[in-house]
């Protein structure tokens, strides 16, 4: 594979890529969509290095789909959760960053539950730091992992229309493909509970609010359903699950306004029956398992292009 | 008697009128007369302060001194010098120390404290015992032991009843109450401003009207009992707007607003050096989720930045003061939503005001009362704030000229907390006198 130049250091969010590093980003990521169909799943790319998993919020999902991607480029990968690390002693966050530079990691794939986390650490170690989502701020290898998986499905980027609803306000995953619709020059529609909905998103240009959903699916060549935080019953932001469902929610007939080859997404883990129904998660639209094969390969391609940029 | 010469300086003072070149004469810690002094009267030492502004001393109604209890982070003496070195000549303390003032013992701890201190140190009471919101503070006993007003800072008195017999008590004592405004359900968990920057962002946002519901409430207590309140840092533009309409049906209400309200908006929690090249020298510090920008009332919207600047300048607010909140480093070293509320003010406040006359937002008269007559008039400091003859000889002495760069770890403060750093500024102290003794000068003055 010819080596790419990536001219960053670390991947704090999408806001501040460019198109071609976009692009440059995907690209290497299909390339190795095709080491993970292969029967011996590993190249030697990063062979001899260390990349830390340091997630501060439980996500099994997010940190299995990066320890595959390290495995599978032959790195050494260690988890640590705050559960197991000193976090829980009050130890600050760039005391334990420091511990962990100590351990000279090349690569530092980070979660943690404050925007700005990962780019605070970014500045503090070394090593690369790979942002696996900081608060509500940005998720960017999940908007990468959606932007391959929208290009495998409708051939192309720009001009595409995308519906995201959901939680907009504190959704990472929103505000992460926000800024790549901005880039790249997809349509975007956002539609959500008003009380979940950020009061002026004029930084991310020109995304259109709606205030029903059948409204910011009615053109839509890819609806990306949000996960609803459960843990936000009873503080007053929506009367009730069932309320949500029934207003928000992706069941078939209101699928059926959408055009007939909108594909559906989600990021995952899912809330079947209150976001999107079970019937349409399993239904043929639906490229939810596309997504979680094309993490890998999304993972894969940022450590690569980090990794590589640093050997 | 012990005689002060300040000699051949820009005199600025609207409480007496004055605008003009002469010279001025303390005598035992009281101005004496302003004029050429008479011949053959010597002075014990002179002042040349040909060339800069002489100004009655500047108070600050709203720092915090740490002391007792949070002496890592600032202490009355760390605090009272960086005042001094700021051109302040007296300084509010607010009562949400540990213990909290809110005890006659504790006041007369910080006053024996501030004895020693070069500047005059005004406690501020606090309204309910521990700041709780429940009992009222024995207001007269801490009035007998010193306390120059009262105030929960940091907190509401959330339970309006109470707040009214606060307002009450307060009236016939004398003394004003300061609100710090906010409501804490609207606040939330809310780091930041609300509005694009939060939404961009995606930190937690404070809304404008968690604190503009608040003053509506607070003014309409204070207004149907009587009482005077003072309303602290004010924000935005609507608290403008609901502060202006008060006033203008004859509410006994004044306000303040921060230097960093006045000159920075949210932008600067996205991107610390949002401004031009020329204002920054160095540019040494996180640009993004910089902590230093974490205040509360939160940087606002450009909009409001012009509606506070307007206000001061038309006396819809009062008095700048600077809210001094000094964290020790290590507190602000971490992820914005962990990081504490607050900046220190004290060592940069001048200039910036003084950027807003060069600006021509503020006349030299305006800025003059906002800093020191103002504070005195709303602390009710008998003999304070004016240069009239006989009043206490508290003056500072501003070079306007002097251009210097904002360098936190040169502060007297303890704390280097503060968005300035590295900000190219013109015009500071050059002497500070409290009681007629120079108790700053710069270096390089006379
Ligand atoms: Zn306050």
């Amino acid at each position: 594979m010819i080596k790419a130049v990536f001219p960053h250091k670390d991947l704090l969010g999408i806001r501040n890529l460019g198109r071609d590093e976009i692009v440059m980003i995907l690209d290497t990521a299909e390339s190795f969509k095709e080491v993970s169909r292969r029967p011996i799943k590993k190249v030697p790319s990063l062979r001899g290095q260390t990349v830390i998993n340091l997630f501060y919020e439980p996500s099994t999902r997010t940190r299995t789909s990066f320890e595959i991607a390290a495995k599978r480029l032959s790195a050494d990968a260690v988890n640590i959760s705050a559960s197991t690390s000193s976090v829980v002693k009050g130890e600050t966050l760039a005391d334990t960053v420091r511990n962990l530079q100590a351990m000279a990691p090349d690569i530092v794939v980070m979660r943690h539950a404050c925007a700005g986390a990962a780019e605070y650490v970014a500045g503090i170690i070394a090593a690369g730091v790979v942002n696996a989502g900081d608060g509500a701020h940005e998720h960017p290898t999940q908007a990468l992992l959606d932007l391959l998986t929208m290009r495998q499905h409708c051939g192309r980027l720009e001009g595409l229309r995308l519906a995201i609803i959901g939680d907009i306000a504190h959704s990472r995953v929103a505000r992460s493909n926000l800024w790549a619709c901005r880039t790249l020059g997809i349509h975007a529609r956002v539609c959500g509970p008003p009380s979940m909905m950020p009061r002026d998103l004029a930084d991310f240009g020109e995304v259109e609010v709606c205030s029903r959903p059948e409204d910011a699916i009615a053109t839509a060549d890819v609806i990306m359903m949000l996960r609803l935080q459960l843990e936000r019953q009873g503080t007053g932001l929506f009367p009730s699950l069932e309320e949500y469902a029934r207003r928000y929610g992706l069941n078939r007939e209101r699928l059926a306004r959408a055009p007939a080859d909108a594909v559906v997404m989600h990021p995952g883990p899912m809330n079947r029956g209150v976001e999107i129904a079970g019937d349409v998660a399993d239904g043929r639209r639906a490229v939810i398992l596309d997504q979680v094969e094309n993490g890998v390969a999304v993972r894969m391609a940022i450590l690569y292009l980090l990794g590589g940029s640093r050997s | 008697m012990k005689r002060l010469l300040i000699r051949g300086g820009r005199l600025i003072d609207p409480s007496c009128g004055r605008d003009e070149v002469t010279d001025l004469l303390l005598v035992d810690g009281k101005v004496a007369e302003i004029g050429p002094p008479a011949v053959g009267a010597a002075a014990d030492r002179e002042i040349d302060a040909t060339g800069g502004w002489v100004i009655p001393g500047a108070i600050d109604m709203h720092v915090h001194l740490r002391e007792p209890g949070q002496e890592y982070k600032e202490t009355i003496r760390t605090g009272a010098e960086a005042a001094a070195a700021g051109g302040f000549t007296g300084v509010a303390c607010m009562a949400n120390t540990v213990p909290v003032n809110d005890h006659a013992a504790v006041t007369r701890f910080i006053l024996e404290r501030a004895a020693t201190a070069p500047v005059r140190v005004y406690p501020v009471g606090a309204v309910t015992r521990g700041l709780a919101g429940k009992q009222l503070v024995d207001m007269g006993e801490m009035i007998d032991a010193g306390v120059a007003a009262f105030s929960d800072d940091g907190r509401t008195v959330v339970d309006s009843a109470l707040l009214r017999h606060a307002f009450e008590y307060a009236a016939v004592l004398g003394r004003t109450i300061i609100c710090h405004c906010q409501d804490d359900r609207l606040f939330g968990g809310g780091v930041m401003h609300e509005g694009r920057v939060s939404a961009s962002l995606g930190l937690p946002g404070i809304p404008a009207i968690a604190e503009e519901v608040d003053i509506d409430r607070c003014i309409r207590v204070a207004e149907y009992v009587g009482a005077p309140l003072h309303i602290a840092h004010v924000g935005t533009r609507g608290a403008v707007a609901i502060i202006a309409a008060a006033k203008a049906r004859g509410v006994a209400v004044t306000a303040e607003v921060t230097p960093h309200h006045l000159m920075l908006d949210h932008r600067a929690v996205h991107d610390l050096y949002y401004f031009p090249e020329d204002v920054h020298a160095a540019r040494n510090w996180p640009r993004r989720f910089n902590t230093w920008t974490k205040m509360s009332p939160p940087l606002r919207e450009p909009e409001d930045v012009v509606a506070l600047r307007r206000a001061l300048a038309e006396g819809v607010i009062d008095t700048v003061a600077t809210d001094h909140a000094p964290h020790e480093q290590n507190e602000k070293e971490v992820e914005f939503a962990s990081a504490p509320f607050g900046v220190v003010g004290l060592e940069t406040a001048l200039p910036l005001v003084l950027a807003l006359v060069r600006e021509g937002v503020l006349t030299p008269a305006r800025m003059v009362d906002c800093l020191s007559g103002a504070p005195a008039r709303i602390l009710g400091l008998a003999g304070r704030g004016s240069l009239a003859p006989g009043m206490d000889a508290d003056v500072t002495v501003i070079d306007p000229g002097c251009r210097w760069v904002v360098e936190p770890e040169r502060f007297r403060s303890r704390a280097r907390n503060t968005p300035f750093a590295g900000w190219r500024v013109q015009g500071r102290a050059a002497y500070t006198v409290v009681a007629g003794e120079v108790v700053y000068a710069a270096a390089g003055a006379s």
